[in-house]
């Protein structure tokens, strides 16, 4: 396997543009002969088949929801990035790449970032004339507030639901090209294999949620854009459908994946309340501006929170990071709050979780201006929770959120497989080893919109193929597995749930390698894995048919991929010997607790190749190269 | 908590179906409503039975893929959330709950309590959208848009899709969410040079699907999880009027 970053020569300013100029075209005539495969819809699935049907292309879109609408990218509450510098606060497009590289600790590469700071600006333009109904002023113009740490305002947004009105935006732009014709829209479909021909990705084999038929579809191109994987922790912040299938499928067709550890934990999520839990909320982020985080000095204090005099709290966050305080970046924040509950000082009925206390705020504001500031999410908190916030403090816990992560791809967006595509959270390009706030929605567009649809036609218009029958060797091959692997969930009728599995291997997960990791905590993980997989293939029990709907036989299989999928985790958590961003690794910390990274040794790119399950995959490294920024310590002191 | 559930089963579209009484025991009232069923299944599929297929996704109240008719109301009683979002403290222990799917001549059943809501996509496709390419797009600001106009397009752009307008109403009306999207996009410049079609082409789809009309109850607006205000309806049926008198689109 061979890396090849294919970055474009030149001035980091001038790469992209000159990329643009120097790729083929495809005549538009000739566009309607292609046919584009897009696995997911959402902001990066749905806007790149909206705006490939757009250019002529044909698309075959494929969810797994019932509709292409319902995306976990409709979840995002605070916002999205743009350099647009409407509030002449000293932004531009040179600080949004400088903040993202900086965020994500000097591990991304500084070509695609820059690339992404300049396509900001043009995403908030697309939304607006698609109607996205952003925050205005009053005199008309759209409003930013700041966000994640920035010290500018270049956050758009839509009250707290901004995913769901850019996700709206593109689902619309696709149903307009599902009237038109020109993509075909199949939801309640799972990709379950990707078909590789002669070395270059050429189809999909997915099964039909309904009928539970298996079908495979032919292309010129797959594009995935199949979401993260934070659900291998089973709790966390995403939708209980996402999964790593699709990703890690194409994983085992020779598809590299790259950064697999980075792993983003929210540190503002509503504490687990019980075994039945099956999903955790995350509390925005914005809460940090008039919330004080502490918990009580001594291991075992149990008062109510309104009962510890003001000398017994320790308000840690203020006390270890006097500048930024409460505001601490999201991965120095939840490690803090994991140390003291690790001391025995959390709250809460299973003692993980802290206090985040809107008291002083209260006092100094009046109740009337934090409801009004915060709007839904003291109604939520006390929904969820039975709790009224306002009376007494909040109790909040870091939850696995984002995964930056993914399917190693190049420049073009394109994977080590020909003719794979790899966009949005699935592939691993932009925010290094930690993302910041309000990035995610951003990126996502930026491939989707901008970057795909020129170097998709570059790809097409510089390869010859023939055609790829879904009746050929290779089709038939990867449908027999899928097919014989299906007939192996159906066929243990052991005893236990795939829940149960699943749920097992997410605490393994979250206890040997989430928040802190180190060389004897990923042994012991690695060595627990394989027996959790090999008691799921003897003791599974999945009810019901192949040929029907089967919700049980869906999530077999997800959990299936993420019983191998967490050595690959943990193989890469093992390799990078060092703590950068959302790794921490507690072998590689400076006297007062804060991350060490270790440029000498792992300034790359951990790229991993597939070997056999159960087998040490084959490590690959893309060195990363700094010529604009100065990789520096991060301090937030 | 210990409840007494009655919940329809049915094994596809051709199949007769029926309710079923379930047992659940020993309900923290910490859970909420997805997660009780989550705990039966889990007991149902220990003793070898098939668990019951809902639909659900972010379990967060936006994704709008769950959609449960609990004792008679949909979403259950709580106003302004949706199933997902319904905790058992809501109930009180002992009482028997009815849970059925949403039911609705344009919305086919597929399982036990899924159904199959595609004919709201197809109201979209029908016409709610911009016809605007990526690219080329002017500046954020070239086109001012008056705050109030603005919020008053998310007031109506935050429905989930989820249905349960249609569910609440007796007549199986789409009209709330048809009104939604015909709103947020009329009141916005950018859906200007399209508003007359837009409402022509959804109102008729929307009447091809199988859905009713709206005769003012009210019902969707109450249901609503996103709750959704039936002025919009009103709005609605103000812009299709204007645009079956003014043809000057077509």
């Amino acid at each position: 396997m061979k890396l090849d970053p294919r970055v474009p020569s030149g001035p980091l300013a001038q790469k992209w543009e000159r990329h643009r100029f120097e790729m083929k075209l495809v005549n538009p005539a000739n566009k309607r002969k292609f046919r584009i495969l897009v696995v997911g819809t959402g902001l990066a699935g749905a806007s790149a088949a909206a705006s490939l049907a757009e250019l002529g292309y044909n698309v075959e879109s494929f969810c797994f929801q019932d509709s292409p609408r319902r995306a976990h990218s409709i979840a995002a509450q605070g916002g999205i990035n743009a350099a647009k510098n409407y509030q002449n606060d000293g932004d531009s497009i040179r600080r949004l790449f400088y903040d993202t590289i900086k965020g994500g600790d000097f591990r991304s590469r500084e070509a695609n970032v820059f690339r992404l700071a300049q396509i900001s600006v043009n995403i908030i333009d697309q939304c607006v004339a698609q109607g996205v109904p952003f925050a205005r002023e009053y005199g008309g113009q759209l409003s930013n507030r700041s966000f994640g740490g920035a010290q500018v305002s270049r956050t758009f947004y839509c009250r707290g639901q901004t995913g769901q009105q850019l996700l709206l935006g593109a689902y619309q732009a696709m149903c307009r090209q599902i009237r038109a014709g020109r993509i075909h829209m199949h939801p309640r479909t799972e990709m379950l294999d990707l078909v590789v021909v002669e070395g270059r990705a050429r189809g999909i084999v997915v099964r039909d949620l309904v009928s539970g038929q298996l079908q495979s579809y032919s292309g010129d191109a797959v594009i995935l854009a199949t979401g993260g994987y934070s659900t291998v922790f089973y709790l966390s912040t995403n939708a209980k459908g996402c999964n790593v299938t699709a990703a890690y499928r194409a994983y085992k067709r020779g598809a590299a994946f790259a950064n697999p550890c980075f792993t983003q934990i929210h540190p503002t999520c509503i504490p687990v309340s019980g075994e039945h839990q099956s999903k955790l909320t995350l509390m925005s982020e914005s809460l940090r501006n008039d919330g004080r985080i502490w918990v009580p000095k001594e291991p075992g204090d149990r008062r109510p929170p309104n009962e510890i005099p003001e000398e017994d709290r320790d308000y840690f966050l203020e006390r270890k990071y006097p500048s930024y305080g409460n505001l601490a970046p999201r991965d120095i924040a939840s490690r803090a709050a994991k140390e003291v509950c690790d001391e025995g000082r959390g709250v809460g009925p299973n003692g993980r979780g802290v206090y985040l206390d809107f008291a002083d705020a209260i006092r100094r504001l009046g109740e009337p201006v934090i409801r009004e500031r915060y709007g839904e999410l003291f109604p939520m908190y006390q929904r969820i929770t039975g709790e009224d916030a306002l009376k007494q403090p909040m109790r909040i816990y870091p939850a696995p959120h984002y995964t930056m992560g993914g399917l190693w791809v190049d420049y073009n967006l394109m994977s080590t497989i020909p003719g794979l595509f790899v966009l949005g959270e699935a592939n691993f390009s932009d925010h290094g080893a930690n993302r910041l706030g309000a990035s995610a929605l951003m990126q996502g567009l930026a491939d989707g919109y901008f970057i795909v649809p020129y170097t998709l036609s570059d790809y097409l218009a510089s390869t010859k193929q023939t055609p790829a029958p879904t009746d050929g060797p290779e089709f038939k091959r990867c449908e027999a597995e899928v097919r014989e692997r299906i007939a192996r969930l159906l066929s243990i009728k052991g005893k236990r749930s795939a829940q149960s599995f699943h749920r097992q291997l997410g605490k393994l997960m979250w206890d040997q390698c989430g928040m802190a990791r180190s060389e004897q905590s990923l042994k012991k993980a690695l060595n627990e894995i394989p027996a959790i997989r090999e008691e799921f293939w003897n003791n599974l029990c999945v009810t019901g048919r192949e040929q029907e709907l089967n919700q049980e036989l869906e999530y077999a299989g997800r959990v299936a991929d993420f019983l191998e999928f967490a050595e690959l985790l943990c193989y890469d958590a093992l390799d990078r010997d060092e703590s950068c961003g959302a790794h921490f690794r507690i072998e590689h910390q400076t006297p007062d607790g804060e991350a060490e990274r270790n440029d000498e040794k792992y300034a790359y790119v951990s790229a991993w190749e597939y070997t056999g399950v159960g087998k040490a995959p084959i490590l690959h490294k893309e060195m990363l190269e700094f010529e604009e920024v100065h990789p520096s310590v991060r301090s937030y002191k | 908590m210990n409840f007494t559930l009655h919940i329809w089963r049915q094994k596809g579209p051709q199949d007769e179906g029926r309710m079923v009484t379930y047992d659940a025991r020993d309900i923290s009232p910490d859970m909420s409503f997805l997660e009780m069923l989550d705990v039966l299944n889990q007991e149902l599929i220990t003793k070898g039975e098939e668990p019951i297929a809902f639909d659900s996704d972010c379990r967060e109240g936006i994704c709008g893929s769950c959609c449960l008719m609990i004792n008679g109301v949909p979403h259950g009683p709580e106003r302004g959330v949706a199933t997902c979002q319904t905790y058992m403290r809501v109930f009180e222990d002992g009482q028997e709950i009815y849970v059925e799917p949403w039911r609705a001549r344009a919305f086919p059943l597929v399982k036990d309590l899924i159904v199959d809501r595609s004919a709201l996509d197809r109201i979209i496709q029908a016409g709610g959208f911009v016809s605007v390419n990526t690219g080329g797009a002017p500046d954020g600001n070239a086109v001012l848009v008056p705050k109030t106009h603005a919020e008053r397009a998310m007031d109506a752009a935050a429905c989930i899709g989820c249905g349960a307008c249609v569910a609440a109403c007796k007549n199986a009306s789409a009209m709330l969410f048809t009104a939604a999207k015909v709103a947020h996009l009329a009141l916005l410049p950018q859906g200007q040079p399209e508003r007359r079609r837009r409402v022509r082409n959804m109102v008729e789809q929307m009447d091809r699907e199988g859905f009713g009309n709206c005769t003012n109850y009210y019902e969707c607006e109450a249901a609503c999880p996103k709750e959704i205000s039936v002025n919009f309806i009103a709005q609605l049926n103000r812009e299709y009027l204007a645009a079956c008198l003014d043809g000057s689109d077509e």
